[in-house]
């Protein structure tokens, strides 16, 4: 039920609380309202407009070696 | 995100999918609540590879399902004057009303404008102030934060012509409905993802303190559900039954605090109807007083509208996970995307749609 | 022309249509045939097997990013001649024009045409001008209709796809309806993304001069790549099974359909092809098609199989599969 697109906050204007975020080159304007803590340069979450959540984009980029290690430990484990 | 290194993924769904083939040695029904699961499970492929002895059943949480008739007529009733503007999501635009659905009532005239952002409709009304703008809220704890500040600044800019036609409902009151009813066998659940990043994992506990049965949350990319399967199955392995979160680069167990102050701040907890179920108690939201003057209910003289569901529909059994899509005696005979009975089959989220679109 | 605006006048056969003719389509188009000025067009032909087509083109907005309606209207029927293995030759345009129309937004669109047609190699030969009362056509459409020939021994059609072949794409997919939505300003998204309009006629004569046995070329418009997989499969009795990670998206067209929550492979595309030929020749093929400007980034994205017959299945990127079916009725953006 929802559609939540990372993207990466490229500029901020704090007293309107809006950000112009980069979807893998397509822009868009952003509400931050729901998400205060971003900086210039943060990966969000992107939901109706509104950014709902700051994503570590280092965690962005280790997800496959995460699934690579589950699986391994798992199979390790289990078979 | 640049997360994709094409080649190993299908190495890591095999890997994925051969821990889940050794842990899945009998027969299981997980549900995914999500309708965004719904879609991503059968688009991903995921179905055609899982072995056979486990069965994934699609809940409630396809907001657009779960709507009422009555207020899709609502809606369109709201836009018969040509004085009123309605904003809505996508979505809802083919499901069926009693007479018609919205984008037939648009062809024949009718101002509906499709909106991205509950923002954008604060925005329509700021530009048109000699029309009424009507805001149709629908969608969950994912949508619901952005239009609680979409209603804020509403309020804030004192449009006056600003109203909000409600139908927000809360997805753990519906999770507890179905495990109270015992009607559907549930071994565990795919929990959702982003209803998740707003309202963290505290409200699913019961699922697992109250009824023992384990919940994953779970992301929406093919290796995200995969690993939330090998999850589950491992904590059925291991008879636990515990909420994890398989989504940890968006989900904390906290949630998004403002998020969810928003949302009560604007908000209040009602019972409310959901579509072939009936009504949950306290699974949804009405405007607080301060805002009520924004209620579309209250300012607008809407007729009551029948609550009837059109006949031999099973939406609301599909949606309880009580049967599937093929087992409807209308699927894709009465009831097919381009001429659909009940919202399932609209729905881009829906059971059906996906199981025609996809599962044939 | 004393004013800047079309007038009922201009569609009315008298002295403004004649000064429409005169001052922008004449000089434009230029053609000795059109010249001529006579009621309709003559020309010699060899005998033989010809294609004949037309189109109707309302894209709204008129002018965007990569091209605007002339350009798509003479694209549009030349790559539906040249998928059947034709050599466009001739072109008619039609336009219905609303009262009020911008005539210097006219005469770029005449000359948008001009300069398609010129990279085509192919003449505007005959046209038709009505003008609409304002509020009765949206600023403006056109039609076109083309004939082309058709070498001997070329024989191309939907029904000849067959176990054995493979399945070539040209290009990334999605551009063209990806520019022209974000061109109607309507979802506040910013993007580099141009479409991909482009007479294909060229790439198909380098595509048939190589000695590779092509059984099918379609061009995937309006529908997108799946609509076309599926009526070729439908029309051939077979199977079709496409590889997503072989299908060129660019990311930036993905990114949309993630915000829009689209899919890519029902988007349409105005200077794709889709190329069915033998796998034994697939080489030679992409190396020819790869040589030419619009074949730069040709793939070969699936395979033609026995079973499930008349079904389109997609290899997902985990290796699952899905059913690709047709789409049922337009696609619109969604939050869910």
């Amino acid at each position: 039920m929802c559609l939540g697109i990372p993207g990466k906050v490229v500029s901020l204007d704090r007293e309107s609380d809006v950000a112009e975020v980069d979807f893998g080159g397509v822009k868009r304007t952003v509400s931050m309202h729901l998400c205060p803590e971003a900086e210039v340069g943060d990966y969000v979450l992107v939901h109706v407009g509104f950014a709902i959540q700051k994503l570590e984009e280092e965690d962005a980029l280790v997800t496959l070696e995460l699934f690579k290690e589950i699986g391994e430990k798992i199979l390790e484990s289990e078979i | 995100m640049n997360q994709k290194s094409k080649t190993s993924e299908p190495e890591i769904a095999e890997k994925l999918l051969r821990a889940i083939r050794s842990y899945a040695t009998q027969n299981f029904s997980f549900m995914e609540v999500c309708g965004t699961h719904t879609v991503a499970i059968f688009r991903s492929g995921i179905r055609s590879v899982l072995p056979k002895n486990l069965r994934i059943i699609s809940g409630p949480g396809c907001p657009v399902c779960v709507t009422p008739m009555k207020e899709i007529d609502e809606a369109i009733y709201l836009v018969k004057n040509s004085n009123t503007i309605l904003a809505t999501f996508g979505d809802l635009m083919k499901v069926p009303g009693n007479e018609c659905s919205l984008l037939e009532a648009r062809a024949r005239g009718a101002k509906v404008k499709i909106i991205l952002s509950p923002m954008d409709a604060v925005q329509l009304a700021e530009l048109e102030k000699g029309s009424k703008v009507v805001l149709f809220a629908v969608g969950f704890e994912t949508t619901i934060p952005a239009i609680a500040v979409a209603i804020k600044e509403a309020f804030r800019r004192e449009l006056k012509n600003f109203f909000v036609l409600s139908s927000l409902r809360l997805i753990p009151p519906a999770i507890e409905s179905l495990l109270n009813s015992k009607k559907t066998a549930i071994d565990g659940f795919i929990l959702p993802g982003h209803v998740s990043v707003i309202i963290g994992t505290k409200p699913y506990q019961f699922i697992a303190e109250k009824y023992n049965t384990p919940g994953v949350v779970t992301g929406f990319e093919p290796l995200d559900i995969l690993q939330g399967l090998v999850l589950l199955l491992r904590q059925k392995t291991e008879s636990r039954s515990k909420i994890e979160i398989q989504y940890q680069r968006a989900v904390s167990p906290e949630g998004n605090k403002k998020a969810v102050e928003t949302m009560y701040e604007v908000f209040e907890v009602t019972d409310s109807q959901w579509r072939g179920i009936g009504t949950i108690p306290k699974s949804g939201l009405a405007l607080k007083d301060k805002y009520s003057s924004m209620d579309a209910r209250k300012f607008f003289d809407i007729p009551e509208m029948s609550a009837e569901e059109p006949a031999g529909c099973i939406c609301g059994e599909i949606l309880q996970g009580l049967k599937l899509p093929p087992q409807c005696k209308l699927f894709g005979k009465r009831c097919t995307p381009e001429d659909p009975v009940g919202p399932c089959m609209v729905s881009s989220e829906g059971s059906c749609a996906a199981f025609y679109k996809y599962g044939k | 022309m004393t004013n800047d605006k079309i007038l009922l006048a201009h569609g009315a056969g008298g002295k403004l249509s004649a000064e429409l003719i005169q001052k922008i389509f004449l000089p434009v188009f230029d053609n000795e045939i059109l010249n001529g000025l006579e009621d309709s067009a003559v020309f010699e032909c060899e005998s033989g097997k010809l294609d004949f087509t037309t189109d109707s083109f309302v894209v709204k907005p008129l002018f965007f990013p990569g091209g605007d309606i002339g350009r798509l209207s003479i694209c549009g029927t030349v790559n539906d001649l040249s998928v059947m293995g034709a050599t466009p030759l001739y072109l008619s345009v039609s336009f219905i024009i609303e009262e009020g129309f911008s005539l210097n937004d006219l005469e770029k669109i005449a000359h948008s045409m001009k300069t398609t047609a010129k990279e085509a190699g192919i003449s505007i030969v005959a046209g038709d001008t009505k003008v609409v009362e304002r509020g009765a056509a949206d600023n403006l459409y056109v039609t076109t209709a083309g004939v082309g020939k058709i070498a001997d021994g070329i024989n191309l059609s939907c029904s000849n796809a067959a176990p054995g072949q493979v399945v070539i794409i040209n290009g990334y997919i999605g551009d063209h309806e990806m520019a022209v939505l974000l061109a109607r300003g309507e979802f506040s998204l910013h993007s580099e993304i141009k479409s991909d309009c482009a007479p294909l006629n060229g790439l198909v004569e380098a595509i048939l001069k190589t000695s590779g046995k092509v059984s099918c070329m379609r061009d995937p418009t309006r529908g997108g790549l799946a609509t076309v997989l599926n009526e070729v499969a439908e029309a051939s009795g077979v199977g079709i099974i496409v590889d997503e990670d072989l299908i060129p998206v660019r990311q930036e067209v993905k990114s949309i359909c993630d915000l829009l929550g689209f899919d890519p492979l029902y988007l349409a595309n105005e200077g794709k092809i889709v190329v069915f030929a033998d796998e034994n020749d697939a080489d030679i093929i992409i190396s020819a098609m790869k040589k030419h400007p619009l074949g730069k980034n040709t793939a070969i994205i699936g395979r033609v199989v026995e079973e499930p017959k008349c079904k389109v299945l997609l290899e997902t990127r985990i290796k699952g599969h899905r059913v690709l079916g047709l789409l049922s009725g337009e696609q619109f953006p969604r939050i869910c």
